[in-house]
């Protein structure tokens, strides 16, 4: 009982951070926020017993990403988000409401949260659950399951943030101090 | 009651996520929409563990005494989607980067007067 009223006020949390973030339109602000939002979505992931994405989520969601977002506002030096003047706000929320309604009318056949009968439980998870301890000997199923059988899906994984990093690198290393001096030097003739 | 109780998880993920597609199509801000790719990630991560909860059920970690596990296939999933969600973030934020060098500017509208794109 105690476990489904922390995920009711967690979940409540979460909502509200989310709708300041996008009311605000101080861009640190907003990325200390999502700081905080990632936390909440860890202690989440702890009640809903997900254990290892909690460990993830707190260390790369909420650790990497705001650290990644703070040093691009550094690098861009723009703390303030313009309102932009022809703006209006009726179409996008028209789109998202219409969007979320469908959405909502999609989870009324959806079985409860939590029920032990539903059809993600019944398929392959009961193998994984009974055979992965004497299969591999390792007792956490996700590291079983993440190592083991789906080694080949954590090697593609490994790839795709390679490929993103050397993307990066790409884009943003070798000359960039170069280029920030060209800037600096821009701005002073502007100024003079 | 119940059936509030059995879905209110899932609506909170759609309003998350229809919350974080509001900030990526209606703000300018090249760096407040990846914020809001972000939110609309993590209602991802959300809804895959709440399908795999089971009532009762404990962390999927062998341990004597416990036979009720939840189901450890989406958490797998979604430690990878952690990961690379992270890395396509940093590859974002990248260009976020350049497009400041280049434009001078990261708002979306000031972009496209430059460009006479619209």
């Amino acid at each position: 009982m105690i476990d489904i009223f922390i995920n009711i006020t967690l979940l409540a949390f979460l909502a509200i951070t989310a709708v300041a973030m996008v009311r605000m339109s101080n861009l640190f602000a907003i990325i200390m926020l999502f700081g905080i939002f990632s936390f909440l979505s860890a202690g989440l992931f702890v009640v809903m017993d997900a254990a290892d994405v909690a460990f993830t989520e707190a260390a790369v969601g909420a650790g990497i990403s705001t650290v990644l977002m703070l040093a691009t506002l550094a690098l861009t030096k723009d703390h303030k988000e313009k309102k932009p003047l022809g703006h209006r706000p009726w179409l996008p929320l028209a789109v998202v409401i219409i969007t979320g309604a469908a959405l909502v009318y999609g989870t009324i056949d959806i079985p409860a949260f939590g029920d032990a009968k539903a059809p993600p439980q019944l398929h392959v998870a009961p193998y994984y659950i009974e055979k992965s301890m004497p299969e591999t000997g390792v007792p956490n199923m996700v590291t079983a399951v993440l190592a083991s059988y789906r080694g080949f899906d954590t090697l593609g994984e490994t790839a795709v943030i390679f490929t993103a990093g050397v993307a990066v690198l790409l884009l943003i290393g070798g000359r960039r101090s170069k280029q920030s001096d060209k800037k600096q030097d821009e701005g002073k003739d502007d100024e003079a | 009651m119940d059936f509030i109780l059995g879905h209110y998880n899932y609506w909170i993920v759609i309003f998350l996520m229809m919350v974080g597609f509001y900030t990526v199509i209606s703000r300018g801000n090249l760096v407040k929409k990846i914020v809001g790719l972000n939110i609309f990630q993590v209602s991802v991560f959300l809804l895959y563990i709440s399908l795999s909860t089971v009532d009762g059920g404990t962390t999927p970690i062998v341990k004597e005494g416990f036979d009720l596990y939840s189901n450890p296939l989406p958490h797998v999933l979604i430690l990878t989607a952690i990961v690379v969600g992270v890395a396509t973030t940093a590859l974002g934020l990248a260009l976020v980067v350049r497009i400041k060098e280049a434009y001078g500017t990261i708002e979306e509208d000031e972009i496209h007067e430059q460009d006479h794109s619209l």
